[in-house]
């Protein structure tokens, strides 16, 4: 009547807590005090600096940029990413393949280079910025330009969400629903956003994540004008060459509290799926 | 539930040709409209731009010795990186797997931290830490040993900004793994060395060096992070990204798209290795 104990690789107690210690000093020393020392240092002079530092005027315009920036970014790349996450799970065509390749471009290039691919086409030597010029139309070291780029480096995540988990959940309930004479748009409403919506949420924390701390290419379209063309990662980066630590924390802080809610989500995110799929895999383990 | 809907429709789905859903030509009309917009036509910029500068000149500009230094320093500390990366990412991935223990949840969760935080914000805070008079820095200047302002903060920055791709490539895999095997093997008598070499590591590899594949893209193209903690000295610690950007600030955008050219070849080709390779390997996963 002996129960039998199983036995895996790295269960013994010593090997096992040692590799946790190691695991747990090892995100401390990475990830922790990191985190920590950005909080430390935006407060070392004081609560009373901290406020006056994110009440500058420099400060508050970068802010205000910023946000404009995130929200002309994620719409029109969540438009985006769910019409590629669609076309490319829903239908077979030539070409397939090659475009969810392509979509992943702007996770392996880098960011300068992705912020110079627009300055050569649309600065005023460039192929589109001399026609724009003669019209009058400034789009790099300007605003729009900072949105291009953004859009150019956070188009896939969205995408990049969202096709997995679709690709997973099939196309099954879409064509009964069509069967059943659903137009396309209750096919979303109904049936699709319902299956993605916590991915899509995701995927638009991720977006926004990206388009709000994005630096290297957004410095080399923006011509970092303060008060003008600085967003919060550039202004970050003004301040530090400024020798002016403590404010440069203390943007880096706002920045960092974003990144912190991101995670939080996402960790929200996946215990949502998780509790979705449970009684699905409850199903295939009874079969 | 699935299936048997799909058993009662008219065309059958797996069918190629035969479209049951709406949406196709709208879908493809604007995902092709947004990808040559965005992406195929700046892409098409810089050839342009780069093929009219004429070979002897191109070759002349990538290969400028200081060019050329940046492309040491910028591969030697991106493989360092992720070959760090491999380790610590293998080590996270194996605890959060297969262990529990309290913290867990938060441990999981804070190794996306690198991907969400601005990697200005990354940059200053490292450069912080690992200052001369830093919470780190005081320790390795014990040591006699400098981080700021050498090859080392560069790797220290890359390895911060890419430390999930490893852990959030091999999770997966580790959790897929079936137990018998293994209880097999240790019932046996084999010790966890053997067991891991024979049997896990053969599991995880693929997905291994997919993740160190990608790491190691994302370090040679790390930008912001990097350029705070690395000094920026020409021939020592001068990343690639950052020649391109200082050609651009001495208005010479000829040599910066040159430049820029190398590196965006480099991280397609990279780009394309890495999408072959997991397509060959989830193919032999699905036994097709």
């Amino acid at each position: 009547m002996q129960q039998r104990k199983t036995m895996r690789s790295g269960d013994q107690p010593w090997v096992k807590w040692s590799l946790i210690t190691l695991a747990i000093i090892t995100t401390m020393l990475m990830l922790v005090i990191p985190l920590v020392l950005i909080f430390d240092m935006a407060l070392s002079a004081g609560a009373g600096t901290y406020w006056d530092n994110l009440t500058n005027r420099y400060t508050q315009h970068a802010i205000g940029l910023t946000l404009l920036v995130a929200a002309l970014t994620v719409p029109i790349n969540l438009v985006f990413g769910i019409f590629l996450a669609w076309l490319v799970t829903r239908f077979e065509f030539p070409g397939r393949k090659a475009l969810i390749t392509l979509i992943d471009i702007p996770f392996a290039v880098s960011p300068v280079v992705a912020g110079l691919l627009y300055l050569l086409l649309y600065g005023s030597n460039g192929w589109l910025g001399g026609w724009l010029m003669e019209r009058d139309v400034q789009l790099m070291f300007s605003w729009p330009g900072i949105v291009m780029v953004t859009v150019f480096v956070t188009c896939p995540f969205v995408a990049r969400e969202l096709i997995p988990l679709m690709q997973q959940q099939g196309r099954e309930e879409e064509e009964a629903g069509v069967v059943l004479g659903a137009t396309g748009w209750q096919l979303f409403r109904r049936i699709t956003l319902p299956n993605i919506q916590w991915a899509l949420l995701y995927g638009v924390v991720l977006t926004n994540a990206r388009a709000v701390g994005e630096f290297g290419a957004v410095s080399v379209v923006s011509g970092n004008i303060r008060g003008e063309t600085n967003t919060l990662s550039l202004h970050v980066e003004l301040l530090y060459q400024d020798y002016n630590v403590v404010g440069a924390f203390a943007s880096a802080s706002l920045l960092a509290g974003i990144a912190l809610l991101t995670i939080v989500v996402k960790s929200f995110v996946e215990w949502r799926q998780a509790r979705q799929r449970a009684p699905l895999d409850d199903l295939s383990d009874s079969r | 539930m699935n299936r048997s809907l799909s058993g009662l429709l008219p065309g059958r789905s797996s069918q190629p040709g035969k479209r049951v859903l709406p949406g196709f030509a709208l879908s493809l009309g604007i995902s092709l409209f947004f990808i040559s917009v965005v992406l195929i036509l700046p892409v098409t910029g810089l050839i342009a731009h780069t093929a009219g500068m004429g070979w002897e000149q191109y070759w002349a500009v990538i290969t400028d010795e200081r060019v050329v230094a940046s492309y040491k320093v910028t591969l030697w500390t991106a493989a360092v990186a992720s070959v760090i990366n491999a380790l610590v990412g293998l080590l996270l991935a194996w605890v959060l797997v297969r262990y529990e223990f309290p913290g867990k949840r938060i441990m999981d969760a804070l190794v996306d931290l690198p991907f969400a935080l601005p990697t200005a914000v990354a940059g200053i805070t490292l450069a912080a830490l690992f200052a001369q008079d830093g919470w780190y820095g005081q320790f390795f200047d014990l040591l006699g040993l400098k981080i700021s302002f050498t090859p080392l903060g560069i790797i220290v920055a890359m390895s911060f900004t890419s430390l999930p791709f490893v852990v959030r490539t091999v999770q997966p895999v580790l959790e897929d793994q079936a137990p018998e095997d293994e209880e097999a093997a240790v019932s046996l008598g084999a010790s966890d060395w053997t067991v891991f070499r024979r049997i896990l590591f053969p599991a995880i590899w693929p997905a291994l060096m997919t993740g160190i594949g990608l790491s190691f893209t994302r370090s040679l193209g790390e930008f912001g992070a990097v350029i705070f903690i690395a000094g920026n000295m020409p021939y020592v610690s001068e990343i690639t990204s950052l020649m391109i950007f200082v050609r651009l600030q001495e208005f010479d955008h000829a040599a910066a798209s040159a430049i820029a050219s190398v590196v965006l070849m480099a991280s397609l080709v990279l780009l394309l290795g890495i999408n072959l390779w997991q397509a060959r390997y989830l193919r032999r996963l699905h036994g097709r």
